[in-house]
């Protein structure tokens, strides 16, 4: 052996080993982040058990099994005894206050793992999910008792409520928020006017005509939705015996959805499992963020990656193209090179401070002075916002494109440009209908790795725009359909909001692995992207090359 | 027609290659060439300016924090009322508009600031006696008290009035007597010397009567009335007691439960009335030094740290400090030396622990007493400079002179608390037992001391890094060695790419499980985590001998560059073992619980989210910026080296320690800089996964706060230009250059090495 230590062979297995540490931390990370995400969609069995207090009585419980842990306990005969504890999820918060309890199975009375028979869970727009049995359905005062048919009724009343909340939804959010929006838009043109010392009779007289069109535009529309609020509440009532015996009564309007998962076979639970993801992606959040879904942040996150895009294409391939084919090649330009190169490894908080600091209170409170004036104090761009986000994002991704695009216009032989100026082009028409067309694949490249970075940064945005429940997509119907002075919602700190700030911690941490899981999707596949661009890319210069 | 048709395309050509529209177009395209130029270097040029100027722009906000005060007079007129009577007190308003002099024979003068032109002139109702002391009960609510001849107290608050006549502010002064006109009896003799504080349900007052040792404290509880909001006052509890010497000044703090009693000599006795019955006497102790005596005592802002003035021209602080005993003793906290002429006159800031002072030599010196700053001085008159306030938002102060003038300055003032020695040393803060760095930058209440030591910040910072460069450098450089030197092309392939992942995963998902997995795991399977660092070592070693102990056969099947593979489920089975031996080993070593055993037997204090949890996760997200400068280094060693080695009979672990790693060392010293650099910016993982105390201690199970995390907390809160924001900045600033550095040296160092194999 002492041969063997001398001639190192240890320290070879130790190097190999530590490979092996990284991979495995690496795609054990990735494991428990894809199980862990998506384990929230699919449906949980329900299970059933009683549980025994010191003083006799049992209480029944009815709920899905969320996480075990074993209790150590030390007797005096120094004998160890594993006591699994169960974290269960029973829902009806409306009536027991929490969603979750401990159980020890010290207490639980029977076996841990008796499935419920034909339990249904509700899941509300309030309060979360109910756990229980059928027990009627009432609708226009016809009360049903069978489970099959209260079943089938509810499934006919509950899509009904959807389309009606959809339509709701849309009527309140893009049309009456359309009629708020010109009325906001009068009282602001009077202000200007009236700011200017230009407020005449007639303009007075036109306003109050227009807001009064609106305002009844308004009314007609308050009058529509209305109608379909009244319908809602007529969709009947579901009653549903929880686990203490109490009968609990939803209204349809209430309910999102509803499914009895231990009467599910394999394709239901897998058409399940999609239609949750589905509604994971497509719906807004719901009780502070702790469930529904996650749709604003996805939209901010992709709404800001691309206008950072559109902001730092042009700076960046520009200020390589400089570089590369203007600059005179010395000194300076070797410390422009290194210091572009350092950027980089400028912390990001940095560029959220310097965005803070420069692009919102300077430049948008200079903004808001010569523009906005008549919304002053209430600021509108001189506050965080999706365009200063942006901007900062642009800047601190920068980099990353001049690096990249630099690399690519650096591949380009020399005797390309050479041929093309023989040809008699000038120095602008071979850069632009040469150089920069080989040069494509490395600017997207760099483009995809700076959207990637920009997409999981969130230092920088909690300084500059992200917030944790925005009202309004940044995008919407009204014009200038973007709207740059709005704040947004965002994927990665929509995991450091619900993760930390939460106070339902339990709750919510199976939508956090969800949208983090979502997150390490995005970023992934557009890296892996980037790499087979850049390979690609290798492969087709390499014949030029020689 | 032949020869027109040979002619053609040649003339065609001709035509096309000369000729006025010819020459038009190389005009037009040689502009458009011109204009691209122009265009993509000012562009360009623009683009790297942009980028630079992130550096400077931070500067910028930085500056202003060390710009000296700037002090400029305003007005200079002959002292409102005569300089015949001493003033006893001014009184400014926010907008220093208009003035209240209070003089010693109880009038009041109230005065426009602009011109010394009288407004009002009253006198207090002082029924015939005469006034004796004088004492400011209440510095922001302008609330004094004078102690008479005949033994009575007057209460007077100084207010103004402020009107919009013809669309102008018009500032008038007045005086009202919230505890009523009446003289508030408590003696029959002159008092002497007076200290009031005015608490939330008493009003506590200390006196001493003409000649006399004897000090009588006396309590008056306050009943509002029923029908007005006039406030009376009802004795409560008196004590006196005799005094080591005959007091000059009594000082009362802001609490009301310490009492100094000081000599004209400056002993002071230091008196503890928690227990109003019975004043115990904590400390006897002389304020200055011997052949030096005090001119003016005033309390700092919050009536907690008392400013000696003395004839030696030195201002020291004291304030009372708690030792570990729970005893309080008043303590030298710092002096300053303000002149070699005696102090006249200290004013205090109103808003912050800042002060202004007057000397025998007539000059006005502006400080700040946590910085130990020296912000301004300025020549008032020839003679003697008098009295002196300082307006209520710190812009102006007011000062006399000995020749009867008044002179009010104009002072911009904006960050006087901070100042190197503020950032970067000790400082005895009030309140404190002894100096400290501390890091508290803002609080509820209105006296606070604002606390900004950066050395915590940064501390926390390096700690955060330093722990994660333990977990990352060594994975990092072996994996990198053995996936550059002895690993398959094949395998090499993938496996470089994983790893490299994660520098693609967002750190706020490797904060998240961190702070919500990976700290409360830890917690639970303590001993498991350090067994770890044994077991798998060890296991890796024991199995990798028992592999030379195999068959050949079998050996062989797995080829040296495929090793990493097998390790895999070796590695996996290691750490499940580890994991296996956490609670034998609690029970054996650590009474069942190590946590537990941590904070009781061994004195550790130990948090969830702490030093190791952000070694673990902070060192992961390390882990690809080594690994991948350390493999590229070592991978660009020209084969000629190795071989050359491997052919005069070193073994490949032989070559790798005496040929590979010397070569690749810049490189991996890059690399390692490389890493530190990012550690030490990270934001998320810290912010999810520390816990967030500024604590400067190296304790692997408590946590930090590093300066990038303290950015994402506290700038959304910090008012645009305040010190706070500033000293932010001034964070920001020195993360930028902290990597800054870092980088360009793992640069420098990188180019450098290119260069020598380009040699080689």
């Amino acid at each position: 052996m002492k041969e063997w230590l001398n001639k190192g062979e240890h320290w070879i297995w130790l190097s190999a080993s530590t490979v092996s540490i990284s991979v495995v931390l690496v795609l054990s990370l990735l494991a428990m982040i894809s199980y862990k995400g998506l384990a929230h969609f699919w449906p949980h069995p329900v299970y059933e058990f009683n549980i025994g207090s010191p003083n006799g009585d049992t209480t029944r419980i009815l709920g899905e099994l969320q996480e075990t842990k074993n209790k150590v306990v030390v007797e005096a005969s120094g004998l160890k005894t594993l006591i699994p504890q169960y974290l269960i999820k029973m829902g009806n918060r409306d009536v027991f206050g929490i969603d979750f309890k401990w159980v020890s199975s010290e207490n639980v009375q029977g076996k841990m793992d008796t499935l419920a028979k034909d339990p249904v869970v509700i899941e509300r727009y309030e309060y979360g999910n109910v756990y229980g049995h059928f027990s009627s359905f009432t609708l226009n005062g016809k009360t049903t008792n069978d489970p099959t048919q209260i079943r089938s009724e509810l499934q006919v009343q509950v899509a009904k409520g959807k389309a009606l909340h959809s339509a709701i939804t849309s009527i309140e959010k893009f049309d009456m928020g359309a009629v708020n929006k010109h009325i906001e838009d009068l009282r602001f043109e009077e202000k200007k006017l009236r700011i200017k010392g230009a407020f005449t009779p007639e303009d007075e007289s036109r306003l109050k005509a227009e807001r009064a069109e609106f305002q009844k535009t308004f009314i007609a529309y308050q009058a529509e939705v209305k109608v379909l609020y009244d319908q809602k509440e007529t969709l009947g009532e579901v009653a549903v015996a929880i686990s203490n015996g109490q009968v609990l009564r939803v209204p349809v309007e209430k309910v999102v959805q509803f499914w009895q998962p231990n009467n599910m076979n394999y394709v239901e639970k897998l058409g399940f499992f999609f239609s949750s993801i589905g509604h994971f992606i497509s719906e807004d959040p719901r009780e502070a963020n702790t469930e529904g879904g996650i749709f604003p942040a996805m939209i901010g996150t992709i709404v800001m990656v691309l206008l950072m895009t559109v902001f730092v294409t042009p700076m960046g391939v520009v200020a390589a193209i400089y570089m590369r084919e203007y600059a005179k090649d010395g000194l300076i330009l070797r410390l422009v090179r290194i210091s572009i190169n350092n950027l980089a490894g400028v912390p990001s908080i940095v560029f959220g401070i310097f965005g803070l600091g420069f692009f919102v209170y300077i430049i948008g409170g200079s903004i808001d002075e010569l523009f906005y004036g008549y919304a002053l104090p209430s600021p509108t761009f001189g506050t965080p916002g999706l365009l200063w986000a942006s901007l900062t994002m642009a800047l601190l991704t920068l980099p990353v494109v001049i690096v990249s695009t630099e690399e690519g216009l650096s591949r380009i032989p020399m005797s390309l440009r050479e041929g093309g100026l023989a040809l008699g082009a000038t120095k602008s028409e071979t850069i632009w209908k040469i150089v920069l067309p080989m040069a494509t694949p490395a600017i997207m490249t760099g483009l995809i790795l700076a959207i990637a970075r920009a997409a999981g940064e969130v230092a920088p945005l909690m300084l500059v725009g992200v917030v944790k429940l925005a009202p309004e997509l940044p995008i919407d119907s009204v014009a200038p359909f973007i709207h740059l002075d709005n704040k947004f919602m965002h994927l990665g700190f929509h995991i450091y909001d619900v993760g930390f700030q939460s106070p339902n911690v339990e709750a919510a941490q199976p939508l956090v692995y969800a949208t983090s899981l979502l997150l390490v999707i995005i970023i992934v596949s557009l890296n892996l992207g980037a790499i087979t661009i850049r390979n690609r890319l290798r492969e087709k210069y390499k014949a030029l090359e020689n | 027609m032949t020869t027109a048709g040979d002619k053609k395309p040649h003339s065609t050509l001709e035509a096309a290659l000369t000729g006025p529209a010819f020459e038009k177009r190389i005009k037009r395209r040689n502009i458009k060439d011109k204009l691209v130029k122009w265009g993509i270097s000012i562009g360009g040029i623009g683009v790297i300016f942009s980028v630079l100027l992130i550096m400077f722009f931070l500067l910028y906000v930085v500056i202003p924090l060390f710009v000296p005060a700037s002090v400029e007079q305003h007005q200079r007129y002959d002292l409102p009322g005569g300089h015949a009577e001493k003033t006893l007190y001014y009184g400014v308003d926010e907008y220093k508009s208009s003035a209240m002099r209070m003089t010693e024979s109880g009038k009041l003068i109230g005065f426009d600031l602009a011109d010394g032109r009288i407004q009002l002139t009253e006198d207090l109702p002082l029924q015939g006696q005469s006034i004796t002391s004088f004492t400011v009960v209440n510095e922001l609510q302008n609330l004094v008290a004078f102690g008479l001849s005949e033994g009575g107290i007057l209460f007077a608050k100084y207010g103004y009035q402020i009107s919009y006549p013809n669309d102008q502010r018009v500032v008038s002064p007045e005086v009202t007597y919230p505890y009523g006109k009446d003289i508030l009896q408590v003696s029959d003799s002159a008092i002497q010397s007076l200290a009031i504080k005015s608490l939330d349900e008493e009003v506590r007052v200390a006196y001493q009567t003409k000649g006399s040792k004897r000090v009588a404290i006396k309590s008056f509880s306050k009943t509002e009335s029923m029908f007005n909001d006039s406030v009376s006052l009802e004795e409560d509890s008196s004590v006196d007691f005799e005094s080591t010497m005959i007091p000059k000044w009594l000082m009362l703090d802001g609490s009301g439960r310490n009492l100094y009693v000081i000599s004209k000599n400056g002993t002071a006795d230091y008196y503890d009335l928690s227990d109003l019955e019975a004043p115990s006497l904590l400390q006897h102790v002389a304020l200055v030094e011997n052949s030096e005596h005090p001119t003016v005592i005033r309390f700092l802002l919050g009536d907690y740290s008392l400013m000696i003035g003395t004839d030696k021209g030195n201002v020291h602080q004291w304030f009372p400090v708690r030792d570990n005993d729970n005893i309080f003793s008043l303590q030298h906290i710092r002096s300053f030396k303000v002149s070699d002429s005696p102090i006249q006159s200290i004013a205090i800031e109103k808003g912050r622990k800042g002060f202004a002072v007057t000397d025998a030599a007539g000059e006005f010196k502006l400080y700040n007493s946590t910085a130990e700053r020296h912000l301004a001085t300025k020549q008032v008159s020839q003679g003697a400079a008098g009295l002196v306030v300082m307006a209520p938002r710190s812009n102006g102060a007011l000062v006399e002179t000995q020749d009867g003038e008044l002179v009010q300055y104009d002072i911009d003032n904006d960050h006087p608390d901070v100042s190197f020695s503020s950032l970067w040393s000790k400082v005895w803060y009030e309140g404190y037992s002894e100096p400290t760095y501390t890091w508290q930058s803002s609080s509820a209440s209105s006296d606070f001391e604002p606390k900004f030591s950066l050395m915590p910040l940064t501390f926390g910072t390096i700690k955060a890094a330093f722990y994660a460069m333990l977990f990352a450098v060594p994975i990092a450089i072996l994996a990198a060695i053995f996936t550059a030197f002895f690993m398959d092309r094949q395998t090499r392939q993938w496996v470089k790419p994983t790893v490299e992942m994660i520098e693609a995963l967002p750190t706020v998902i490797l904060g998240f499980l961190a702070g919500l997995w990976l700290a409360p795991h830890m917690e639970e399977n303590l001993p498991g985590f350090f067994a770890l660092l044994i077991v798998i070592p060890v296991g890796v070693i024991l199995f990798g001998f028992g592999w030379t102990r195999l068959p050949k056969s079998i050996r062989n099947s797995v080829p040296l560059g495929k090793r990493a593979i097998l390790m895999i489920p070796v590695v996996i089975l290691l750490g499940w073992f580890a994991m296996q031996m956490s609670s034998p080993m609690e029970n054996a070593w650590f009474n069942g619980d190590m946590r537990h055993w941590l904070t009781f037997s061994a004195g550790i204090d130990f948090d969830q989210r702490n030093a190791m949890v952000i070694g673990f996760a902070m060192g992961f997200a390390l882990i690809p910026t080594i690994f991948s400068v350390t493999e590229d280094a070592i991978y660009n060693v020209p084969t000629y080296l190795v071989n050359g080695s491997l052919a005069l009979g070193a073994s490949g672990w032989q070559t790798l320690i005496g040929v590979v790693i010397p070569t690749a060392s810049p490189g991996i010293f890059s690399a390692v800089m490389l890493g530190f650099g990012r550690g030490v910016g990270e934001t998320m993982i810290v912010l999810m996964a520390s816990g967030n105390t500024p604590l400067m201690t190296m304790n692997l199970f408590e946590g930090m706060r590093t300066l990038a995390a303290n950015l994402a907390i506290e700038m959304p809160e910090a008012a645009v230009a305040s010190s706070h924001y500033r000293v932010l900045f001034l964070a920001g600033l020195v993360l930028f250059i902290f990597t800054f550095v870092f980088n360009t040296l793992a640069e420098v160092v990188r180019q450098r090495m290119r260069r020598k194999y380009g040699s080689l």
